[in-house]
């Protein structure tokens, strides 16, 4: 079992065409991923090399139309990433996985708004994220597929290759993972922490919880406050940032500790006193983790 | 990206918003010469000299003078022009003034404060006002968060009105000055949505003796996603103001930031890298930087990484962590082995490699024949570079 993605997941890429899609269709079609179709607009008819049988469509809409695509990921460019997002929203596809890094604050202001009033029950990850991943069954974003392992740890982290470390720290325990997920960095974004922990606390394949935050925002403050009340599995987290400068964005646009507000130890505090288990160090994740089963 | 209160005020002009008339000077002798212009052109006698850096608390630590009179100027100007201005965010050693702005002094009936936003737990951009003008705004949401009053902005939709009457009215202002205020706030908030700004913050807003609403301050932020749509603003960006080696950084597209340690990082990954000071921290060490080398860095863009963080001299060693993805183990290997035959290593160096082609990245630091201690995960690779360089 799984949360998002699985085997019944129909993938199509808008940006399939360009240098960075193209890598991330061929490695997911690897993988096992069901890629359906690509998306770009004026290519249609066209093709990629190693990613052949896939159909690349001028619109999401009719790409849809043609091959039933549940799913979609998008490796646009900055400037075209929010007009690529409500595409896809409006063709009807429920899962849209934002992979771009660079979309302007305001475009995802708008975004959300969209999103909010007409396609209030399609669900978005990212932008500025690594993607989610089903081991063994469907790969969707730019995380290496082998450091995965089927099983039973849901994760849910704002970073990139944190979460590499994190799924790599378990996976070398022998803790597989039912789904891991990538909400990305960025202060407006699709599923925050709690939309995640909701899903695993629901599915019945995952047995405990692995949540990777990071300085900045307070959506860890709130995810803490929602375990507390609602969630019997097993939580561990990790949040990094202990040592970052105040005024500082370290690296991730959401990630900057303003106002005196989103500091990692605020959100270690909040996070042991709902009960989770927190790793002393970045080193000791899946350890953690472990010793709570 | 930072603009100057200069830039701020130019641009709060091409909206229309009211701002006080000024001149700014980029020499003393510039400075000097501007202060008749300006008393001629208020026809008063008071001027303020207010330093132009990036951070803030200017006022407190004595880089803005209201002055009565050319000699008061003059006097106001040699002292704060060169000065090391040091405020609560330039850290201890404090920045340089390198240019002033020189301003008609004003008849002040009130000051308020006048911020706007984006909220993240809301994800609308929002208006937030205070009648406490002045003072820091942290500090007013700590003592008396019921003296702040917000406003969102509703997406496709934008400021409206009655959103400027509400804050007007519960700012205290009259009728009159709540239509002034009204005008106010809808040419401030379209330069916030147009510009792509991240911050726009006026503090003090003020009210004039003869009804008038001014931004006597202009505090300006621009997203860096958004400036792709703002190429003009490329000319703002004044260097001095920013740390060397992140502009050098910057450059090669690496994101760089300094800090005070003594071990240099060069990770993979924003969370990692911040992960990865933490640890170091965590076994007693100091990290001398965060720099996450980004998913598709080259071998040229790895060596560019590495003579940044070797050129720093408090750097007594280096910690390289990566976990590969998109980025090649090999890759991270190569840009180092060839950095170091560059420029030579005289500090240790711990390198933690882990994902996509390490055996062939393991491979490529063992022969070259360099002295690099390998590890077997972070925390050990962590612990090492703390050890060797005490």
């Amino acid at each position: 079992m799984s949360v998002l993605i699985g085997e019944e997941t129909k993938l199509l890429v808008q940006g399939m065409t360009g240098k960075t899609g193209a890598f991330h269709t061929v490695q997911a079609i690897d993988y096992g991923t069901n890629v359906v179709a690509g998306v770009t607009p004026g290519k249609a008819g066209g093709s990629v090399e190693g990613c052949d049988g896939v159909p690349i469509f001028n619109t999401c809409e009719e790409a849809v139309a043609a091959t039933g695509a549940n799913a979609s990921v998008i490796y646009v460019p900055p400037p075209f990433a929010a007009d690529a997002i409500m595409e896809a929203a409006a063709a009807g596809i429920p899962l849209i996985i934002t992979i771009t890094e660079g979309v302007p604050a305001a475009d995802m202001v708008n975004v959300m708004a969209f999103l909010d009033a007409e396609h209030p029950n399609t669900v978005l990850v990212g932008p500025n994220c690594p993607g989610v991943i089903t081991p063994g069954a469907c790969k969707i974003g730019i995380m290496p597929g082998y450091i995965h392992k089927e099983g039973d740890i849901g994760v849910v982290s704002r970073s990139g290759t944190l979460t590499y470390e994190v799924v790599h720290q378990l996976t070398t325990l022998g803790l597989g993972q039912s789904t891991a997920i990538g909400i990305g960095g960025d202060p407006v974004k699709g599923m925050d922490f709690i939309d995640c922990i909701k899903l695993f606390n629901e599915d019945p394949g995952t047995r405990a919880i692995m949540m990777i935050g990071e300085i900045g925002g307070s959506s860890e403050e709130e995810a803490a406050a929602y375990i507390k009340d609602n969630v019997k599995k097993p939580v561990a987290g990790f949040i990094a940032g202990l040592t970052a400068p105040p005024g500082k964005r370290m690296g991730h646009a959401g990630a900057i500790i303003a106002g005196g507000k989103g500091s990692a130890q605020d959100k270690i505090a909040a996070m042991e006193a709902a009960g989770i288990k927190m790793a002393p160090t970045p080193a000791e994740m899946g350890t953690t983790l472990q010793s709570l089963l | 990206m930072k603009i100057h209160e200069h830039q701020g005020k130019d641009l709060f002009r091409k909206y229309g918003v009211p701002v006080p008339f000024g001149i700014p000077a980029m020499s003393k002798a510039e400075a000097l010469a501007a202060v008749p212009k300006v008393m001629d052109h208020s026809g008063g006698e008071y001027v303020v000299v207010k330093a132009q850096i990036h951070a803030g608390g200017r006022g407190q630590g004595g880089g803005v003078k209201v002055c009565k009179g050319k000699a008061a100027a003059e006097e106001a100007i040699n002292a704060i022009f060169g000065m090391q201005l040091v405020t609560h965010q330039t850290g201890p050693e404090g920045k340089e003034v390198q240019r002033l702005l020189i301003e008609q002094g004003l008849d002040i009936k009130h000051e308020y404060y006048l911020g706007i936003t984006l909220d993240r737990a809301t994800g609308r951009v929002t208006v937030m006002a205070s009648t406490e003008g002045g003072m820091e705004i942290e500090t007013v949401a700590e003592k008396s968060p019921d003296k702040i009053f917000k406003e969102a902005i509703v997406p496709g939709i934008g400021w409206q009105a009655h959103q400027s009457r509400s804050l007007g009215f519960k700012l205290g202002l009259d009728a009159k000055q709540v239509r002034v205020f009204g005008a106010f706030m809808q040419r401030l908030t379209k330069c916030y949505e147009d510009m792509d700004c991240s911050l726009l913050e006026i503090n003090p807003l003020i009210t004039t003796g003869d009804g008038q609403v001014l931004a006597l301050d202009a505090k300006i932020n621009f997203d860096d996603n958004g400036l792709f749509r703002h190429k003009e603003l490329e000319e703002w960006r004044d260097l001095s103001e920013e740390d060397a080696s992140e502009v050098e950084a910057s450059k090669h597209d690496l994101s760089f930031i300094n800090l005070d340690g003594s071990i240099g990082c060069m990770v993979n990954g924003a969370g990692l890298a911040m992960s990865t000071m933490d640890i170091i921290k965590h076994y007693g060490g100091d990290p001398a930087n965060f720099l996450d080398v980004g998913g598709g860095a080259t071998a040229e863009k790895v060596t560019a990484a590495f003579k940044i963080i070797t050129s720093d001299p408090r750097v007594k060693g280096i910690f390289v962590n990566i976990f590969g993805g998109i980025m090649k183990c090999d890759t991270i290997a190569n840009g180092v082995v060839a950095a170091v035959k560059e420029i030579g290593l005289k500090v240790p160096l711990v390198v933690r490699l882990e994902g996509t082609n390490v055996e062939l990245g393991k491979k490529i630091i063992a022969e070259s024949g360099l002295n690099v201690e390998t590890c077997t995960d972070m925390g050990d690779g962590a612990r090492k570079i703390v050890e060797l360089t005490k």
